[in-house]
Formats: C-alpha cells, sequence, structure tokens
C-alpha cells in the first residue's frame, strides 16, 4: 500500500549527517566489523512460563543497560543501512544504537521519540522480525538481526525510569484547532506531531482510558497499562487534551465539531467490530468476541473480579479460534484466568499464523495447545445456553489464495466434537461505522473502510484525514502509526498553508 | 466528570438519576440510551435516556436497584460525579405519524415510555399509554405522562385503579376495542415478551427496546447479540429497538441471565467492603 522503500531526501539528508559526525566515525573505529560481528545476541530476560502463566505481570523483563550496550556493538553501523526503510514511522535506527553504544541512553531516547510518539509501546508490540529487524545487512551477514526492537524498548524503559523524558521546545502557538478522533496509536501519533508543531490538539475518545486496542486489547502481561499511562502523560504535556467518553458520530458529529472551530480532523477510530464466523450456537453463553473478552479483562480488570465490579467467564477448557495475535492474547488470558486446558484452532498451518513469533513462542512456553488446519462448524449448548463442546472440520491447504497463502480446503467427513466451556472468536475486526455513518460525504469502500489518498491520508472531505485500521481494516500497531504521521504532516502543512478548512 | 445533579427515589427500589451532559442533553432522542459507570472499580452499563433539558443540559434516567452497579448508583447524591456517562447510544426510536400508537411501560420502563409518548403525540397521533404497577404504591411520573396521553390506562395487581388484570390482558382489550396501528413497549424482559406474544395474534407492529448486557455500547465488543429474523444484530448499535415478534427471546432471556452467579458474588463482596 503506502510502503514507499526510499527515504525521502531530507531525511535522508538528516540521515547521512548524523552518520558523518566524528563521534559515529571515532565509535566505528573503535571496533572492527569482524569483532562487532562475533558479539552474540543479548537474550531478552524473561519471566519462566510455569510462573508467569498463572499472573497478569510484564513476560519480558528488558535488556540491563550492560546488555543493551553489547548489543548496540553488534550493529555495524552501515552507511546504507536497511532498517530504516523498513520501519513505517522511518526512526534513525542506526543513530539511536550508536547513542546507545556510546552510553548516551537520553539521547538516544530523544532520538526515536522524534519520529515515534510511543517508542516504550512499539518496543513491545511492533513485529520488528517482518519489518526494520527483516532488512537488517546484520541479519543478511550472519542470519542474526540486531534486537532493534528489544534496544528501543530499553531506551525509552530508560527515559520513563528517568522522569518520562522533558516535552521539547514547542514553537510559539499556531492559533489553529485540531480535532482527533480515537485515542488509539494513530490518533495519538496524530496529536503528539500536530502539538510539537505549535498546534491546539484535542482528542476525543468514546472509551474511559486512553489507548484504543492498546488499552482495551493488548494484554497487561505484554503491554502494562503503567507504559502507556506514561505516554499519554508526556502527550498531555506537549499540551494535548483529552476528552474521554465521548463518542463522535454521537455526542457531537464531525460537522458540530467544525461549528465549533475545529479546522482539520483525523479519524483514526480503528477497527471495532467484532467479526463473526456465522455458525450456528454462536450466541450461546460462553462464546465470546476476542474484543469483548479482552475488554472485559483488560479495560475492565475482570481479572481483578469481584474487586472490579466486571465478570468474565474462567474456562476449565478455553478454545480461541484464530492465529493472529489478538488469538495470542486471548488464549494466553484464557490460561492465565485458570484454564486447565487453553487451545488455539486455526484454519491454516503455523506457517501461515500472522502472529509476532514471539507470542507463538510465549504462548508454546506456556502450554497452550494448537490445533492446525481444524476450523469449528457449530458450537453445542447445554440446557442454560450455555456452551459445553463444539464440532470441527479438518483442512488441508490448496492453492495459495489472494493473500499469497495457500487456502484451505475441507476434508469431506473429518468432523468432530469435541468440549469446550469457553469460546473465544478472534478473526478479526471490521471499521467500526460509526463516523461514516454520520459523516456525510465521506467516502467509504467496499468493506466499510474510509477511502484516503495514501500520499497524504487525506479523506473524500476537506480537512479531514484518516489512517490506521479504519483504512487498513485490521493492520498493526505500526502501520497505524506510520499512516498518522503521513497524516499529520499533510495536516501540519494544510493549517500552515491557512488552505480551506 | 459529570456531576450529578440530582438523585432521588422515586418509588420504592426506583430511583431517578439527573447527570450534567450538555451535548448528550443536546443530541439525544427518544430510545436513545447512555452508558454510565458508577465508580472507578464499577461495570458499564446501559440505561435507557427518559428525560432531558436541552438548556440546563441534563439527562435524566430512572433505574431500579439490582445488581451492585445499580446499588451504588443509588447511593450517588447531587454534587457526587460519576467516571463515565456517555452517550446519546442507539439508534433513536422510528417516530412517524401512523394513527393510533399504543405505549406500554412496565416498572422502570414506564419512565422511558415517557419520552415516546411524547414524541409520538408531537408527530400527530392518537396516543394510548399502558403503564404497568405491581401495586399502586409503585406508580411514578403520572403527572409527566399524562398530559402526552389521550389515554392513560393504569395496571395494577392490587386494583386501586381498577381492574387487577396482567398487561397482555389489557393489550389484547384495547386492540379488540380499537385500532392500533403501532405498539412500543419498554420494560423488563418478560413484559416485553408478553406484550410481543398479545399483539402476534392481529400482527400489529410492535417495537421493544431490548435490554441485553453490554460493555462499551459503540459496537466494539459485541456482548449485546440478539437475534432478529435469524440475523444476529448488535443492540447497542442496530438497536436497541427491534421488531418484538421477530425477536428471539428465549436467547435473550438466556444471555441476560449469563453472569447471575457472578452478580451474587459481586454484590456480596461490594457489601462485605462496604457495609463489614
Amino acid at each position: 500500500m503506502s510502503d514507499q522503500d526510499k527515504l525521502s531526501p531530507s531525511l535522508a539528508a538528516e540521515v547521512l549527517a548524523e552518520f558523518e559526525k566524528d563521534w559515529r566515525k571515532d565509535l566505528r573505529r573503535a571496533v572492527p566489523v569482524k569483532e562487532r560481528m562475533k558479539i552474540g545476541r543479548s537474550p531478552m530476560p524473561q519471566r519462566g512460563p510455569g510462573e508467569r502463566n498463572r499472573d497478569f505481570l510484564e513476560v519480558n523483563l528488558g535488556l540491563a543497560a550492560a546488555e543493551a550496550v553489547a548489543e548496540a556493538r553488534r550493529c555495524l553501523d552501515c552507511a546504507k543501512p536497511g532498517c530504516i526503510a523498513g520501519c513505517p514511522v522511518r526512526i534513525d535506527i542506526p543513530t539511536f544504537i550508536k547513542l546507545v553504544e556510546k552510553g548516551d541512553f537520553a539521547a538516544a531516547a530523544a532520538k526515536v521519540r522524534e519520529a515515534n510518539s510511543l517508542p516504550a509501546v512499539c518496543g513491545r508490540v511492533c513485529p520488528q522480525e517482518s519489518q526494520c529487524e527483516e532488512r537488517c545487512h546484520l541479519k543478511k551477514a550472519s542470519g542474526v538481526a540486531v534486537a532493534i526492537g528489544n534496544l528501543e524498548r530499553f531506551v525509552s524503559d530508560y527515559e520513563l525510569r528517568e522522569g518520562g523524558g522533558a516535552p521539547p521546545r514547542l514553537p510559539p502557538p499556531s492559533g489553529h484547532k485540531v480535532a482527533v478522533v480515537g485515542a488509539g496509536p494513530a490518533g495519538l501519533t496524530v496529536a503528539g506531531e500536530l502539538a510539537r508543531g505549535g498546534h491546539r490538539v484535542t482528542v476525543f475518545e468514546a472509551l474511559h482510558e486512553a489507548g484504543g486496542v492498546l488499552v482495551y486489547g493488548i494484554p497487561e502481561f505484554r503491554l502494562p497499562k503503567s507504559i502507556l499511562v506514561a505516554e499519554v502523560a508526556y502527550l498531555k504535556r506537549l499540551g494535548v487534551e483529552f476528552r474521554m467518553n465521548f463518542i463522535v458520530g454521537k455526542t457531537a458529529t464531525v460537522d458540530d465539531l467544525r461549528a465549533e472551530g475545529y479546522e482539520v480532523f483525523f479519524i483514526g477510530t480503528g477497527a471495532g467490530l467484532p467479526n463473526f464466523m456465522k455458525v450456528p450456537g454462536e450466541n450461546l453463553i460462553g462464546v465470546y468476541s476476542a474484543n469483548e473478552y479482552l475488554t472485559r479483562v483488560n479495560l475492565m480488570r475482570a481479572y481483578d473480579f469481584p474487586r472490579y465490579d466486571t465478570p468474565v467467564f474462567p474456562g476449565r477448557r478455553a478454545a480461541v479460534i484464530g492465529g493472529g495475535n489478538v488469538a495470542m492474547d486471548s488464549v494466553r488470558t484464557a490460561k492465565r484466568l485458570g484454564a486447565e486446558e487453553a487451545l488455539i484452532i486455526y484454519r491454516r498451518s503455523r506457517t501461515e499464523m500472522p502472529a509476532r513469533v514471539e507470542e507463538v513462542h510465549h504462548a508454546e512456553e506456556e502450554g497452550i495447545e494448537f490445533h492446525f488446519l481444524t476450523v469449528p462448524t457449530r458450537y453445542i449448548g447445554d440446557e442454560h445456553g450455555r456452551v459445553r463442546a463444539m464440532e470441527c472440520l479438518r483442512m488441508e491447504l490448496g492453492e495459495p489464495d489472494s493473500s499469497g497463502r495457500r487456502r484451505p480446503v475441507p476434508v469431506p467427513g473429518s468432523e468432530f466434537v469435541t468440549e469446550v466451556d469457553l469460546v473465544v472468536v478472534a478473526i478479526g475486526q471490521s471499521p467500526n461505522p460509526l463516523i461514516p455513518q454520520t459523516t456525510p460525504g465521506l467516502s467509504v469502500g467496499k468493506w466499510g473502510t474510509i477511502d484516503i489518498d495514501w500520499g497524504t491520508m487525506a479523506t473524500s472531505l476537506p480537512g479531514v484525514y484518516s489512517g490506521g485500521d479504519i483504512v487498513r481494516g485490521g493492520a498493526t500497531v505500526i502501520l497505524a502509526m506510520g499512516d498518522a504521521r503521513t497524516a499529520a504532516a499533510a495536516m501540519d502543512r494544510r493549517l500552515k498553508e491557512g488552505g480551506p478548512a | 466528570m459529570p456531576r450529578v445533579i440530582r438523585r432521588e427515589r422515586l418509588v420504592p427500589n426506583i430511583h431517578l438519576l439527573e447527570v450534567e451532559a450538555p451535548e448528550i442533553a443536546r443530541k439525544c432522542r427518544a430510545g436513545q440510551f447512555v452508558i454510565v459507570m458508577p465508580d472507578a472499580r464499577g461495570e458499564r452499563i446501559p440505561l435507557t435516556i427518559a428525560d432531558w433539558d436541552r438548556e440546563r443540559g441534563t439527562v435524566t434516567s430512572v433505574f431500579m436497584p439490582v445488581g451492585t452497579t445499580t446499588r451504588k448508583l443509588a447511593l450517588l447524591r447531587s454534587g457526587d460525579s460519576v467516571p463515565i456517562f456517555a452517550g446519546p447510544l442507539g439508534l433513536p426510536s422510528e417516530i412517524g405519524t401512523v394513527g393510533t400508537v399504543l405505549c406500554a411501560g412496565g416498572c422502570f420502563g414506564i419512565a422511558a415510555i415517557h419520552p415516546l409518548a411524547r414524541a409520538f403525540k408531537e408527530a400527530g397521533n392518537r396516543v394510548v399509554v399502558l403503564v404497568d404497577v405491581k401495586a399502586d404504591y409503585l406508580l411514578y411520573w403520572r403527572d409527566k405522562i399524562e398530559p402526552h396521553a389521550d389515554e392513560l390506562i393504569v395496571s395494577s395487581r392490587d386494583g386501586l385503579y381498577g381492574r387487577t388484570d396482567f398487561v397482555p390482558r389489557h393489550v389484547r382489550e384495547i386492540v379488540g376495542r380499537e385500532k392500533i396501528d403501532r405498539v412500543v413497549a419498554v420494560g423488563c424482559t418478560y413484559f416485553m415478551s408478553s406484550i410481543a406474544e398479545a399483539t402476534r395474534p392481529a400482527g400489529i407492529k410492535t417495537m421493544v427496546s431490548l435490554n441485553p448486557i453490554m460493555v462499551d455500547g459503540t459496537g466494539m465488543c459485541g456482548a449485546c447479540r440478539v437475534t432478529v429474523d435469524g440475523r444476529t444484530k448488535f443492540a447497542c448499535v442496530d438497536g436497541p429497538d427491534f421488531d418484538a415478534h421477530l425477536v428471539d427471546w428465549v436467547e435473550l432471556y438466556a444471555r441476560r441471565k449469563s453472569y447471575f452467579d457472578d452478580e451474587v458474588r459481586s454484590l456480596c463482596a461490594w457489601e462485605e467492603e462496604r457495609f463489614p
């Protein structure tokens, strides 16, 4: 889609200027490339599977300073690095890594923050192995990429520990009012970028906590809420205002907000409409959408019921349908809530699973059972309408489909019934229709996604921009943030050029 | 945080909550609801909007304390604040000029019938209001509803207001007596399903405001799935109003009771914490 492989000329020039600084040259000379290539990757310290699968504390503990410096030393500081183009928000990766090697962690964190408004989040949830680390020249040379994600997490955690980072000096107020709809990864990124540009930014959020999928979807054991709270606090220090429990489209429409003086808009309302398979029995008690299951546990703290009032079914034998990150989060949550058996039911095979490699690995360590090439065909309830079993069908892989993955084909006569008392359907989400329904003139595609111009993220309405899952239909945090950066740049240009609001 | 203007007991175990919410007051229409959370550790629940004052910027709901959340709400005082009072959610009720409309409200639903009767009256319909209470002392808002009703019938078990019949019999009688073009009913699940059965034989279009369990209320979670005409709908965004004759009532009853045991546990834990 918007995946331009080349860096913009201005960014390429900045990266080159950093590369040619004297301290970088000295650092390159200090350790020869051959020596650097001999250093092994610093493993991420983590809590043991038998301990962590019973609580919601974070699995990964983060690198220690010495480990981080050693890892940074592995980076060859390539003259033509591949990693930056692999990053949707274009962090100057070699520069921040070399600052780590030098021991200037605060400067490294500031460098990351120039391009990334949520570095502590991305250091934890980005699929680095298919982005920056995929393009790392060290990976091509020795097989093991520099642990860029772990280093990003290290510097941003360092910054948070040291008090959250000093906000950059802001330009004088521009006098322009910006409305951001949705406090998810895309919305928070736009807010940060435009606040740094001196604009008055208000974020409107339907739920009672900021973060979107980062707060209702991604569990505490993968992304502690304290991290998100700190990132949001940073935005507030930049002057961003948050209006919580405000459902744009319902509490006020985009047109209402325009009448209140907001000049440009960013719509980042995400993929907030869960998909179901439309098989019989899906409305039995104990069958959840992943959105509901995770929202109850994460946003509403059902893991601490009855201290918190929202309940969730614990399940004894839990089945999670799907093979993505949301499925992994759900199944590991079920295990932590006490399920004796927690199963992944996925219709394709292991190689087609869209989840991050690390999550699959963690899930396996925690005792999750994987059932590949299997699809549920109906759910069977007891006399109280509660799910007690599901019927499944075996699949085999056929020809590749439009996504390039081999299509699963049912094996006739392979139906079998297995007992389950909790089912979580994690087969994806559709765009939330609230804004498209209430914003006349906003052009929407076949799947309910908002139509945009990929160069600027502008929608069909003047002054209205969009990005993230509401235009992609279901992607990753970092792609949403990449869209947000593109949109923020275009919005800033529009405000400065004084285009029609 | 939204400020509580007024919280008062209307009749035993039915309370009114008026909250300062200028944006919602400006936008809301009959049939919509708000999501309310009583405190930081609370649960999000939907409450139907029963009245609003666009000038003062306030929104009023009426509820019956049954579980932890509603009991917490029943202890609020004016000047308190609630962390969440969000809306207006759901689609507004379809108000048309259809002829004669029978508005039936039971228990906490009597309040929700008030804006519907008002809207149907304003749209030029003849409005018959039927309110159902277990006993005469549980009747409230008669004075608020009466101005919007061409006829107001009170159904009560103790006979103070006339007959002691149950609601379905009243409905059948009204339907037999005059031509009713539309029925709207708000109350507990039993109340609404029994009215659905009363109007089914005559095939009178009957709309009910469903009350499944919700979490976010914006279509994000799907907790409020209901089956209508064989298809799954989300009550929060596709409703809450649906054609009563097409609703799968058995499923709705079951799903509403999903957390019965947990609700008891929650209430016991809260009582122990609050009243040791």
